[in-house]
Protein backbone atom coordinates (compact mmCIF):
# COMPACT_ATOMS: atom_id res chain seq x y z
CA UNK A 1 0.00 0.00 0.00
CA UNK A 2 2.33 2.90 -1.24
CA UNK A 3 -0.29 5.54 0.20
CA UNK A 4 0.56 4.49 3.53
CA UNK A 5 4.57 4.38 3.16
CA UNK A 6 4.02 7.83 2.61
CA UNK A 7 5.35 9.69 5.69
CA UNK A 8 2.50 12.27 7.72
CA UNK A 9 3.75 15.28 6.25
CA UNK A 10 3.94 14.15 3.04
CA UNK A 11 0.22 12.94 3.37
CA UNK A 12 -0.50 16.29 4.71
CA UNK A 13 1.09 17.93 1.96
CA UNK A 14 -1.06 16.26 -0.94
CA UNK A 15 -3.84 16.49 1.05
CA UNK A 16 -3.37 20.35 1.73
CA UNK A 17 -2.57 20.43 -2.45
CA UNK A 18 -5.22 18.44 -2.85
CA UNK A 19 -3.75 16.19 -4.34
CA UNK A 20 -5.30 13.52 -2.37
CA UNK A 21 -8.64 13.02 -0.64
CA UNK A 22 -9.48 11.98 2.69
CA UNK A 23 -12.11 9.96 0.95
CA UNK A 24 -9.33 8.45 -1.32
CA UNK A 25 -6.88 7.68 2.47
CA UNK A 26 -9.94 5.62 3.39
CA UNK A 27 -10.88 3.54 0.70
CA UNK A 28 -7.23 2.62 0.17
CA UNK A 29 -7.71 1.67 3.74
CA UNK A 30 -10.47 -0.50 3.22
CA UNK A 31 -9.73 -1.62 -0.13
CA UNK A 32 -6.50 -3.30 1.87
CA UNK A 33 -8.00 -4.72 4.62
CA UNK A 34 -10.38 -6.14 1.80
CA UNK A 35 -8.07 -8.06 -0.36
CA UNK A 36 -5.51 -8.95 2.99
CA UNK A 37 -8.03 -9.63 6.00
CA UNK A 38 -9.19 -12.79 5.36
CA UNK A 39 -5.41 -14.07 5.83
CA UNK A 40 -4.90 -12.18 8.54
CA UNK A 41 -7.65 -11.68 10.68
CA UNK A 42 -6.67 -8.43 12.59
CA UNK A 43 -9.88 -6.92 12.51
CA UNK A 44 -12.97 -7.36 14.27
CA UNK A 45 -15.40 -5.07 13.68
CA UNK A 46 -15.03 -3.21 10.57
CA UNK A 47 -17.24 0.17 9.86
CA UNK A 48 -17.27 1.10 6.43
CA UNK A 49 -20.19 3.30 6.66
CA UNK A 50 -19.02 5.50 9.65
CA UNK A 51 -15.32 5.81 8.17
CA UNK A 52 -16.91 7.01 4.54
CA UNK A 53 -18.82 9.27 6.71
CA UNK A 54 -15.98 10.80 8.21
CA UNK A 55 -13.89 11.01 5.44
CA UNK A 56 -16.65 12.85 3.63
CA UNK A 57 -17.42 15.21 6.60
CA UNK A 58 -13.28 15.74 6.81
CA UNK A 59 -13.27 16.50 3.08
CA UNK A 60 -16.22 18.93 2.64
CA UNK A 61 -15.29 20.69 5.85
CA UNK A 62 -11.50 21.05 5.48
CA UNK A 63 -10.08 24.35 5.88
CA UNK A 64 -7.17 25.85 6.56
CA UNK A 65 -7.42 24.32 10.50
CA UNK A 66 -6.45 20.54 10.26
CA UNK A 67 -6.35 18.35 12.85
CA UNK A 68 -2.87 16.83 13.99
CA UNK A 69 -4.02 13.38 12.34
CA UNK A 70 -6.16 14.70 9.72
CA UNK A 71 -7.78 12.45 7.27
CA UNK A 72 -5.56 9.52 8.77
CA UNK A 73 -7.11 5.97 8.69
CA UNK A 74 -6.93 4.10 11.65
CA UNK A 75 -7.89 0.89 14.04
CA UNK A 76 -8.39 1.02 17.64
CA UNK A 77 -7.78 -2.52 20.11
CA UNK A 78 -10.83 -3.49 21.36
CA UNK A 79 -10.68 -3.44 24.61
CA UNK A 80 -11.11 0.94 24.01
CA UNK A 81 -15.01 2.03 23.52
CA UNK A 82 -16.38 3.40 21.01
CA UNK A 83 -19.67 4.57 20.99
CA UNK A 84 -21.94 3.16 18.81
CA UNK A 85 -18.91 0.63 17.31
CA UNK A 86 -19.23 -2.87 18.82
CA UNK A 87 -16.53 -3.03 21.33
CA UNK A 88 -16.04 -7.01 22.46
CA UNK A 89 -12.45 -7.12 24.36
CA UNK A 90 -12.65 -10.34 22.10
CA UNK A 91 -14.65 -11.97 24.67
CA UNK A 92 -17.62 -13.93 24.16
CA UNK A 93 -19.01 -11.91 27.23
CA UNK A 94 -18.99 -8.51 25.61
CA UNK A 95 -19.67 -9.99 21.60
CA UNK A 96 -22.99 -7.83 21.87
CA UNK A 97 -21.69 -4.59 23.67
CA UNK A 98 -22.80 -1.30 22.45
CA UNK A 99 -20.73 1.57 24.06
CA UNK A 100 -22.67 4.16 25.37
CA UNK A 101 -19.37 6.82 25.29
CA UNK A 102 -16.59 7.08 23.72
CA UNK A 103 -12.72 6.30 25.44
CA UNK A 104 -10.93 10.07 26.11
CA UNK A 105 -8.42 8.80 23.50
CA UNK A 106 -11.26 8.40 20.62
CA UNK A 107 -12.78 11.47 21.65
CA UNK A 108 -9.01 12.67 21.35
CA UNK A 109 -8.26 11.18 17.72
CA UNK A 110 -12.09 12.59 17.02
CA UNK A 111 -10.08 16.28 17.67
CA UNK A 112 -6.94 15.14 15.70
CA UNK A 113 -9.29 14.57 12.76
CA UNK A 114 -8.22 10.19 12.15
CA UNK A 115 -11.04 8.46 10.79
CA UNK A 116 -11.54 5.02 12.54
CA UNK A 117 -11.97 2.04 10.10
CA UNK A 118 -12.38 -0.47 12.50
CA UNK A 119 -11.70 -2.37 15.93
CA UNK A 120 -8.91 -4.68 16.38
CA UNK A 121 -8.59 -8.36 17.69
CA UNK A 122 -6.77 -8.93 20.77
CA UNK A 123 -6.18 -11.40 23.61
CA UNK A 124 -8.92 -12.02 25.62
CA UNK A 125 -9.57 -9.19 27.93
CA UNK A 126 -5.62 -7.85 26.74
CA UNK A 127 -4.83 -11.39 28.75
CA UNK A 128 -2.07 -13.34 26.26
CA UNK A 129 1.05 -12.35 24.15
CA UNK A 130 -0.07 -14.23 20.81
CA UNK A 131 -3.57 -13.13 19.71
CA UNK A 132 -4.04 -17.14 20.47
CA UNK A 133 -6.95 -16.07 22.95
CA UNK A 134 -9.15 -14.53 21.05
CA UNK A 135 -12.45 -15.97 21.39
CA UNK A 136 -13.27 -14.96 17.91
CA UNK A 137 -10.39 -15.90 15.63
CA UNK A 138 -6.38 -16.53 16.15
CA UNK A 139 -5.01 -13.03 14.03
CA UNK A 140 -1.70 -13.96 11.61
CA UNK A 141 1.59 -12.64 11.66
CA UNK A 142 2.40 -10.53 8.28
CA UNK A 143 5.76 -11.49 7.99
CA UNK A 144 4.38 -15.49 8.51
CA UNK A 145 1.06 -16.76 8.47
CA UNK A 146 1.86 -19.67 10.60
CA UNK A 147 2.98 -17.31 13.44
CA UNK A 148 1.70 -15.59 15.64
CA UNK A 149 1.35 -11.75 15.51
CA UNK A 150 1.80 -11.37 19.41
CA UNK A 151 -0.18 -9.95 21.71
CA UNK A 152 -2.44 -8.56 23.10
CA UNK A 153 -2.23 -5.98 20.60
CA UNK A 154 -1.73 -8.09 17.57
CA UNK A 155 -4.58 -7.45 15.55
CA UNK A 156 -3.08 -3.64 16.02
CA UNK A 157 0.32 -4.55 15.17
CA UNK A 158 -0.57 -6.85 12.24
CA UNK A 159 -2.66 -4.39 10.90
CA UNK A 160 -0.19 -1.81 10.64
CA UNK A 161 2.61 -3.96 9.61
CA UNK A 162 -0.05 -5.17 6.54
CA UNK A 163 -0.93 -1.61 5.34
CA UNK A 164 -3.86 -1.96 6.22
CA UNK A 165 -4.44 1.38 8.27
CA UNK A 166 -2.26 4.40 8.92
CA UNK A 167 -1.43 4.03 12.65
CA UNK A 168 -3.38 1.93 15.36
CA UNK A 169 -4.29 2.30 19.50
CA UNK A 170 -3.16 -0.66 21.69
CA UNK A 171 -2.50 -1.00 25.52
CA UNK A 172 0.16 -2.14 26.86
CA UNK A 173 0.00 -4.21 30.65
CA UNK A 174 3.65 -6.47 30.78
CA UNK A 175 4.49 -5.55 26.88
CA UNK A 176 1.03 -6.10 24.94
CA UNK A 177 2.16 -3.10 22.47
CA UNK A 178 6.16 -3.51 22.27
CA UNK A 179 5.95 -7.26 21.94
CA UNK A 180 3.43 -7.24 18.90
CA UNK A 181 4.98 -4.28 17.35
CA UNK A 182 8.64 -6.26 17.97
CA UNK A 183 7.10 -9.02 15.86
CA UNK A 184 5.38 -7.68 13.18
CA UNK A 185 8.51 -5.05 12.67
CA UNK A 186 6.63 -1.92 13.36
CA UNK A 187 7.17 0.51 15.83
CA UNK A 188 5.46 0.54 19.29
CA UNK A 189 5.10 2.86 22.47
CA UNK A 190 3.97 2.11 25.98
CA UNK A 191 4.13 5.90 27.39
CA UNK A 192 4.88 6.24 31.03
CA UNK A 193 1.91 5.11 33.19
CA UNK A 194 -0.66 8.01 33.90
CA UNK A 195 -0.13 9.92 30.33
CA UNK A 196 -2.73 9.03 28.28
CA UNK A 197 -5.87 8.40 30.02
CA UNK A 198 -7.17 5.05 30.73
CA UNK A 199 -10.74 6.42 30.67
CA UNK A 200 -12.71 3.80 28.38
CA UNK A 201 -10.15 1.67 28.10
CA UNK A 202 -11.80 -1.62 29.71
CA UNK A 203 -9.61 -2.30 32.77
CA UNK A 204 -7.14 -5.50 33.30
CA UNK A 205 -4.66 -4.46 35.74
CA UNK A 206 -4.81 -0.76 36.68
CA UNK A 207 -1.97 -0.08 38.19
CA UNK A 208 -0.08 -1.26 34.65
CA UNK A 209 -2.39 -0.28 31.78
CA UNK A 210 -1.45 2.15 29.44
CA UNK A 211 -2.80 3.21 26.02
CA UNK A 212 0.09 4.02 23.15
CA UNK A 213 0.70 4.06 19.00
CA UNK A 214 1.50 1.61 16.94
CA UNK A 215 3.12 3.00 13.79
CA UNK A 216 5.53 2.50 11.00
CA UNK A 217 8.25 4.79 11.74
CA UNK A 218 9.20 6.77 14.79
CA UNK A 219 7.85 10.51 13.89
CA UNK A 220 4.09 9.28 13.32
CA UNK A 221 4.41 7.94 17.33
CA UNK A 222 5.56 10.95 18.66
CA UNK A 223 2.62 12.93 16.57
CA UNK A 224 0.23 9.97 17.66
CA UNK A 225 1.21 10.64 21.02
CA UNK A 226 1.30 14.02 20.84
CA UNK A 227 -2.44 13.98 19.99
CA UNK A 228 -3.55 11.36 22.83
CA UNK A 229 -1.49 12.22 25.79
CA UNK A 230 -2.92 14.99 28.54
CA UNK A 231 -3.96 14.82 31.76
CA UNK A 232 -8.18 13.85 32.23
CA UNK A 233 -9.86 14.60 35.13
CA UNK A 234 -12.20 11.63 34.66
CA UNK A 235 -8.74 8.87 35.02
CA UNK A 236 -8.15 9.74 38.85
CA UNK A 237 -4.32 7.77 38.24
CA UNK A 238 -3.94 10.65 35.06
CA UNK A 239 -0.54 12.75 35.65
CA UNK A 240 -1.09 16.54 35.76
CA UNK A 241 1.74 16.96 33.69
CA UNK A 242 2.48 19.71 30.74
CA UNK A 243 3.03 17.71 27.97
CA UNK A 244 5.84 19.04 25.22
CA UNK A 245 6.25 19.21 21.78
CA UNK A 246 7.01 15.69 20.98
CA UNK A 247 8.47 16.21 17.34
CA UNK A 248 10.60 18.81 18.31
CA UNK A 249 12.36 16.25 20.13
CA UNK A 250 13.61 14.16 16.57
CA UNK A 251 16.91 15.82 15.65
CA UNK A 252 18.53 13.28 14.57
CA UNK A 253 21.15 13.65 16.64
CA UNK A 254 21.78 10.93 19.66
CA UNK A 255 24.95 11.98 20.41
CA UNK A 256 26.41 12.45 24.03
CA UNK A 257 23.71 10.34 24.97
CA UNK A 258 24.52 7.71 27.97
CA UNK A 259 22.98 4.26 27.38
CA UNK A 260 22.70 1.12 30.00
CA UNK A 261 22.51 -2.00 28.63
CA UNK A 262 20.87 -4.48 31.20
CA UNK A 263 22.65 -7.76 31.13
CA UNK A 264 20.05 -9.48 31.98
CA UNK A 265 18.31 -9.18 29.42
CA UNK A 266 21.45 -10.15 26.94
CA UNK A 267 21.47 -13.56 28.93
CA UNK A 268 20.24 -17.11 29.42
CA UNK A 269 17.41 -16.96 27.11
CA UNK A 270 17.53 -14.63 24.93
CA UNK A 271 18.14 -15.82 21.27
CA UNK A 272 21.47 -15.65 19.85
CA UNK A 273 20.32 -14.30 16.34
CA UNK A 274 18.16 -10.87 18.54
CA UNK A 275 21.12 -10.58 20.48
CA UNK A 276 23.14 -10.11 17.56
CA UNK A 277 20.86 -7.82 16.54
CA UNK A 278 20.67 -5.62 19.38
CA UNK A 279 24.64 -5.84 19.36
CA UNK A 280 24.29 -4.06 16.06
CA UNK A 281 22.54 -1.37 16.95
CA UNK A 282 24.51 -0.29 19.99
CA UNK A 283 27.14 -0.22 17.56
CA UNK A 284 25.04 2.34 15.77
CA UNK A 285 24.36 4.15 18.47
CA UNK A 286 28.17 4.48 19.50
CA UNK A 287 28.16 5.61 15.77
CA UNK A 288 26.11 8.67 16.15
CA UNK A 289 28.11 9.66 19.70
CA UNK A 290 26.13 7.86 22.15
CA UNK A 291 27.83 6.08 24.75
CA UNK A 292 26.79 2.65 26.45
CA UNK A 293 27.98 0.35 28.81
CA UNK A 294 26.65 -3.15 30.44
CA UNK A 295 24.64 -2.58 33.51
CA UNK A 296 22.37 -4.67 35.91
CA UNK A 297 18.94 -4.88 37.30
CA UNK A 298 19.73 -7.41 39.72
CA UNK A 299 15.79 -7.77 40.48
CA UNK A 300 14.77 -8.89 36.91
CA UNK A 301 14.49 -12.54 37.45
CA UNK A 302 11.53 -11.88 39.63
CA UNK A 303 9.76 -9.60 37.61
CA UNK A 304 7.30 -12.47 35.69
CA UNK A 305 6.50 -13.87 39.17
CA UNK A 306 5.49 -10.41 40.43
CA UNK A 307 3.67 -9.24 37.48
CA UNK A 308 1.95 -12.41 37.44
CA UNK A 309 0.58 -12.19 40.92
CA UNK A 310 -0.38 -8.39 40.81
CA UNK A 311 -1.60 -8.33 37.21
CA UNK A 312 -3.96 -11.06 37.93
CA UNK A 313 -4.86 -10.10 41.49
CA UNK A 314 -6.22 -6.81 40.01
CA UNK A 315 -7.68 -8.43 37.30
CA UNK A 316 -9.59 -10.52 39.38
CA UNK A 317 -10.80 -7.49 41.23
CA UNK A 318 -11.77 -5.66 37.41
CA UNK A 319 -13.11 -8.33 35.76
CA UNK A 320 -15.93 -8.62 38.95
CA UNK A 321 -18.04 -6.41 36.95
CA UNK A 322 -18.65 -8.73 34.70
CA UNK A 323 -21.72 -10.26 36.43
CA UNK A 324 -24.08 -10.59 33.22
CA UNK A 325 -26.68 -8.06 35.09
CA UNK A 326 -26.01 -4.15 33.49
CA UNK A 327 -24.12 -5.72 30.00
CA UNK A 328 -22.93 -8.36 28.36
CA UNK A 329 -24.30 -11.78 27.25
CA UNK A 330 -26.21 -13.22 30.37
CA UNK A 331 -26.63 -16.88 30.56
CA UNK A 332 -30.02 -18.46 29.55
CA UNK A 333 -32.91 -18.77 32.03
CA UNK A 334 -30.62 -18.89 35.67
CA UNK A 335 -32.87 -20.29 38.55
CA UNK A 336 -31.21 -17.65 40.87
CA UNK A 337 -28.76 -14.83 41.35
CA UNK A 338 -26.10 -16.60 42.02
CA UNK A 339 -26.90 -18.80 39.07
CA UNK A 340 -27.01 -16.33 37.04
CA UNK A 341 -23.86 -14.86 38.34
CA UNK A 342 -21.49 -17.97 37.58
CA UNK A 343 -22.88 -19.36 34.69
CA UNK A 344 -23.06 -16.02 32.74
CA UNK A 345 -19.30 -15.68 34.05
CA UNK A 346 -18.25 -19.48 33.38
CA UNK A 347 -19.86 -18.98 30.02
CA UNK A 348 -18.59 -15.82 28.97
CA UNK A 349 -15.02 -16.29 29.70
CA UNK A 350 -12.37 -18.33 27.62
CA UNK A 351 -9.90 -20.14 29.24
CA UNK A 352 -6.96 -18.23 30.07
CA UNK A 353 -8.74 -15.62 31.32
CA UNK A 354 -10.43 -18.06 34.04
CA UNK A 355 -6.98 -19.14 34.89
CA UNK A 356 -6.20 -15.34 35.69
CA UNK A 357 -9.31 -14.69 37.91
CA UNK A 358 -8.62 -18.01 40.00
CA UNK A 359 -4.90 -16.62 40.50
CA UNK A 360 -5.94 -13.46 41.53
CA UNK A 361 -8.71 -14.77 43.70
CA UNK A 362 -6.84 -17.17 44.92
CA UNK A 363 -3.67 -14.50 45.98
CA UNK A 364 -6.12 -12.09 47.19
CA UNK A 365 -7.99 -14.24 49.54
CA UNK A 366 -8.34 -14.15 53.40
CA UNK A 367 -4.86 -15.93 54.47
CA UNK A 368 -2.81 -15.91 51.32
CA UNK A 369 -2.98 -12.08 50.39
CA UNK A 370 0.40 -11.32 52.54
CA UNK A 371 2.14 -14.17 51.16
CA UNK A 372 1.58 -12.93 47.67
CA UNK A 373 -0.38 -10.36 46.62
CA UNK A 374 1.79 -7.80 49.67
CA UNK A 375 4.66 -9.84 48.79
CA UNK A 376 4.83 -9.06 45.05
CA UNK A 377 3.67 -5.00 45.68
CA UNK A 378 7.12 -5.49 47.92
CA UNK A 379 9.05 -6.53 45.34
CA UNK A 380 7.65 -4.30 42.60
CA UNK A 381 9.50 -1.59 44.78
CA UNK A 382 13.11 -3.37 44.92
CA UNK A 383 12.56 -3.49 40.98
CA UNK A 384 10.73 -0.20 40.19
CA UNK A 385 14.93 0.97 41.94
CA UNK A 386 16.70 -0.83 40.50
CA UNK A 387 15.40 1.39 37.38
CA UNK A 388 15.41 4.29 39.09
CA UNK A 389 19.59 3.77 39.97
CA UNK A 390 20.10 2.99 36.57
CA UNK A 391 18.15 6.55 36.00
CA UNK A 392 20.39 8.68 37.90
CA UNK A 393 23.31 7.45 34.99
CA UNK A 394 22.20 6.89 32.33
CA UNK A 395 19.90 8.79 30.06
CA UNK A 396 18.22 5.41 28.24
CA UNK A 397 18.18 1.72 29.17
CA UNK A 398 18.66 -0.40 25.57
CA UNK A 399 18.16 -4.23 25.18
CA UNK A 400 15.82 -6.67 22.78
CA UNK A 401 11.93 -6.39 23.06
CA UNK A 402 11.60 -9.86 22.91
CA UNK A 403 13.81 -13.10 23.83
CA UNK A 404 12.81 -14.35 20.26
CA UNK A 405 10.98 -13.88 17.04
CA UNK A 406 7.46 -14.47 16.48
CA UNK A 407 6.97 -18.19 17.45
CA UNK A 408 4.16 -20.31 15.80
CA UNK A 409 0.37 -20.54 16.69
CA UNK A 410 -0.13 -23.60 18.65
CA UNK A 411 3.80 -24.09 19.82
CA UNK A 412 3.07 -22.90 23.66
CA UNK A 413 -0.55 -22.94 23.94
CA UNK A 414 -0.76 -25.76 26.62
CA UNK A 415 2.27 -24.53 28.57
CA UNK A 416 1.03 -21.02 29.99
CA UNK A 417 4.19 -20.44 32.36
CA UNK A 418 6.71 -20.97 28.94
CA UNK A 419 4.23 -18.21 27.34
CA UNK A 420 4.89 -16.13 30.68
CA UNK A 421 8.47 -15.97 30.03
CA UNK A 422 8.19 -14.26 26.72
CA UNK A 423 7.38 -11.11 28.73
CA UNK A 424 10.59 -11.22 30.37
CA UNK A 425 12.06 -7.85 28.69
CA UNK A 426 8.74 -5.93 28.77
CA UNK A 427 7.41 -6.75 31.99
CA UNK A 428 10.10 -5.12 34.17
CA UNK A 429 9.79 -2.03 32.52
CA UNK A 430 5.79 -2.08 33.17
CA UNK A 431 6.18 -2.41 36.65
CA UNK A 432 8.44 0.35 37.06
CA UNK A 433 5.92 2.37 34.88
CA UNK A 434 8.47 4.42 32.52
CA UNK A 435 8.50 4.55 28.79
CA UNK A 436 9.79 2.28 26.08
CA UNK A 437 9.33 1.90 22.39
CA UNK A 438 10.24 -0.92 20.17
CA UNK A 439 11.80 0.12 16.99
CA UNK A 440 12.83 -2.58 14.35
CA UNK A 441 16.09 -3.37 14.56
CA UNK A 442 16.72 -5.59 11.71
CA UNK A 443 15.61 -9.66 10.73
CA UNK A 444 16.61 -13.03 11.97
CA UNK A 445 15.58 -16.16 9.63
CA UNK A 446 13.41 -13.19 7.90
CA UNK A 447 11.38 -12.32 10.87
CA UNK A 448 11.24 -9.07 12.51
CA UNK A 449 13.45 -8.15 15.67
CA UNK A 450 12.80 -5.44 17.90
CA UNK A 451 14.91 -3.17 19.77
CA UNK A 452 13.56 -1.56 22.86
CA UNK A 453 14.61 1.53 23.98
CA UNK A 454 13.53 2.78 28.11
CA UNK A 455 13.32 6.24 29.21
CA UNK A 456 13.05 8.01 32.64
CA UNK A 457 9.62 8.88 33.84
CA UNK A 458 7.52 11.41 31.29
CA UNK A 459 10.43 11.64 29.46
CA UNK A 460 9.63 10.33 26.13
CA UNK A 461 10.51 13.06 24.29
CA UNK A 462 14.23 11.17 25.03
CA UNK A 463 13.11 7.68 23.69
CA UNK A 464 11.67 9.17 20.50
CA UNK A 465 15.39 11.46 19.85
CA UNK A 466 17.09 8.48 20.22
CA UNK A 467 14.51 5.97 18.65
CA UNK A 468 14.45 8.28 15.66
CA UNK A 469 18.08 8.98 15.49
CA UNK A 470 18.51 5.18 14.93
CA UNK A 471 16.05 4.95 12.45
CA UNK A 472 17.63 7.63 10.22
CA UNK A 473 20.98 5.30 10.26
CA UNK A 474 19.02 2.17 9.37
CA UNK A 475 16.37 1.11 6.16
CA UNK A 476 14.72 -1.67 9.08
CA UNK A 477 11.30 0.46 9.59
CA UNK A 478 11.24 0.41 5.78
CA UNK A 479 11.23 -3.42 5.49
CA UNK A 480 7.66 -5.10 4.45
CA UNK A 481 6.24 -8.61 4.48
CA UNK A 482 5.89 -9.77 1.37
CA UNK A 483 1.92 -10.15 1.20
CA UNK A 484 0.26 -10.89 -1.49
CA UNK B 1 1.69 -25.83 49.70
CA UNK B 2 -0.32 -26.99 47.20
CA UNK B 3 -3.56 -26.30 46.02
CA UNK B 4 -6.34 -29.60 45.57
CA UNK B 5 -9.17 -29.62 44.01
CA UNK B 6 -11.00 -28.12 46.85
CA UNK B 7 -8.93 -25.77 47.18
CA UNK B 8 -9.97 -25.10 43.03
CA UNK B 9 -13.74 -25.28 44.07
CA UNK B 10 -13.48 -23.03 47.14
CA UNK B 11 -11.85 -20.11 44.83
CA UNK B 12 -13.75 -20.55 41.84
CA UNK B 13 -16.89 -20.22 44.47
CA UNK B 14 -15.32 -16.75 45.39
CA UNK B 15 -14.73 -15.68 41.96
CA UNK B 16 -18.18 -16.64 41.18
CA UNK B 17 -17.44 -19.37 38.68
CA UNK B 18 -18.72 -22.63 37.56
CA UNK B 19 -15.92 -25.05 36.41
CA UNK B 20 -16.43 -28.52 35.15
CA UNK B 21 -14.76 -31.49 36.69
CA UNK B 22 -12.03 -31.11 34.06
CA UNK B 23 -11.44 -27.61 34.24
CA UNK B 24 -11.11 -27.87 38.41
CA UNK B 25 -8.21 -30.73 37.38
CA UNK B 26 -6.30 -28.52 34.97
CA UNK B 27 -6.48 -25.29 37.00
CA UNK B 28 -5.34 -27.25 39.71
CA UNK B 29 -2.23 -28.25 38.18
CA UNK B 30 -1.42 -25.08 36.57
CA UNK B 31 -1.69 -22.80 39.75
CA UNK B 32 0.49 -24.99 41.32
CA UNK B 33 2.92 -24.43 38.34
CA UNK B 34 2.54 -20.75 38.54
CA UNK B 35 2.50 -20.65 42.18
CA UNK B 36 5.56 -22.78 42.67
CA UNK B 37 7.00 -20.52 40.21
CA UNK B 38 5.67 -17.23 42.06
CA UNK B 39 7.92 -18.76 45.36
CA UNK B 40 10.92 -17.27 44.10
CA UNK B 41 9.73 -13.93 45.78
CA UNK B 42 10.32 -15.84 48.49
CA UNK B 43 14.27 -15.78 48.56
CA UNK B 44 14.02 -11.97 48.96
CA UNK B 45 14.57 -10.39 52.18
CA UNK B 46 11.38 -7.56 52.00
CA UNK B 47 11.49 -6.86 55.78
CA UNK B 48 10.86 -3.03 55.99
CA UNK B 49 10.24 -2.43 51.84
CA UNK B 50 6.96 -0.35 51.14
CA UNK B 51 4.69 -1.75 48.87
CA UNK B 52 4.29 -0.11 45.76
CA UNK B 53 0.16 0.05 44.67
CA UNK B 54 1.11 1.88 41.23
CA UNK B 55 4.37 4.06 40.48
CA UNK B 56 2.67 7.82 40.81
CA UNK B 57 2.73 10.01 43.63
CA UNK B 58 -1.36 10.11 43.67
CA UNK B 59 -3.62 9.30 46.72
CA UNK B 60 -7.19 10.73 47.26
CA UNK B 61 -7.94 12.24 44.08
CA UNK B 62 -10.56 14.68 45.10
CA UNK B 63 -13.39 17.07 42.98
CA UNK B 64 -15.63 19.26 43.95
CA UNK B 65 -18.88 17.62 45.20
CA UNK B 66 -21.21 19.70 42.89
CA UNK B 67 -23.93 17.84 41.50
CA UNK B 68 -22.99 17.17 37.68
CA UNK B 69 -25.02 15.52 34.62
CA UNK B 70 -25.74 12.06 35.16
CA UNK B 71 -26.09 8.91 32.71
CA UNK B 72 -29.62 9.13 30.56
CA UNK B 73 -31.89 5.86 31.61
CA UNK B 74 -31.88 5.12 28.06
CA UNK B 75 -28.39 4.86 27.88
CA UNK B 76 -27.74 3.50 31.07
CA UNK B 77 -30.00 0.79 30.01
CA UNK B 78 -28.96 0.19 26.23
CA UNK B 79 -26.62 -2.80 26.78
CA UNK B 80 -29.38 -4.32 29.74
CA UNK B 81 -29.57 -8.37 29.15
CA UNK B 82 -33.42 -7.79 31.02
CA UNK B 83 -34.60 -4.37 31.94
CA UNK B 84 -38.13 -3.46 32.94
CA UNK B 85 -40.01 -0.35 34.40
CA UNK B 86 -36.31 1.65 33.68
CA UNK B 87 -34.61 -1.00 35.84
CA UNK B 88 -32.22 -3.52 35.61
CA UNK B 89 -33.97 -6.85 36.29
CA UNK B 90 -32.29 -9.73 37.29
CA UNK B 91 -34.30 -13.45 38.95
CA UNK B 92 -35.90 -13.06 42.55
CA UNK B 93 -33.58 -12.96 44.94
CA UNK B 94 -35.90 -14.03 47.63
CA UNK B 95 -38.52 -16.38 47.88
Amino acid sequence: MSLFNLRLSEVHNRLHHRDLSVAELVEASLARIGETDGDIGAFLTLDEAGARAQAKALDDAAGPERGLLFGLPAGIKDNIVTEGLRTTCASQFLSNYDPIYDATVVQKLKDAQSVTVGKLNMDEFAMGGSNENSSFHVTRNPWDKDRVPGGSSGGSAASVAAGQVYFSLGSDTGGSIRQPAAYCGIVGLKPTYGLVSRYGLVAFASSLDQIGPLTKNVEDAAYVLQAIAGHDPRDTTSANVSIPDYASALTGDAKGLKIGVPKEYLGEGIDPQVKARVMEALRVFESMGAVWEEISLPHTDYAIATYYLLASSEASSNLARFDGVRYGVRADNPDNLLELYKRSRSEGFGPEVKRRIMLGTYALSSGYYDAYYKKAQQVRTLIKRDFDQAFEKYDLIIGPTAPTTAFRIGEQVGDPLTMYLNDICTIPVSLAGVPAISVPCGLADGLPVGLQIIGKPFDESTVLRAAHAYEGQTEHHQLRPALT
Amino acid sequence: MSITVKDVEHVANLARLTLSEAEKEQFAGQLNAILKYAEKLNGLDTTGIEPTSHVLPLANVMRDDEPRESLPLEKALRNAPDEEDGQFKVPAVLE
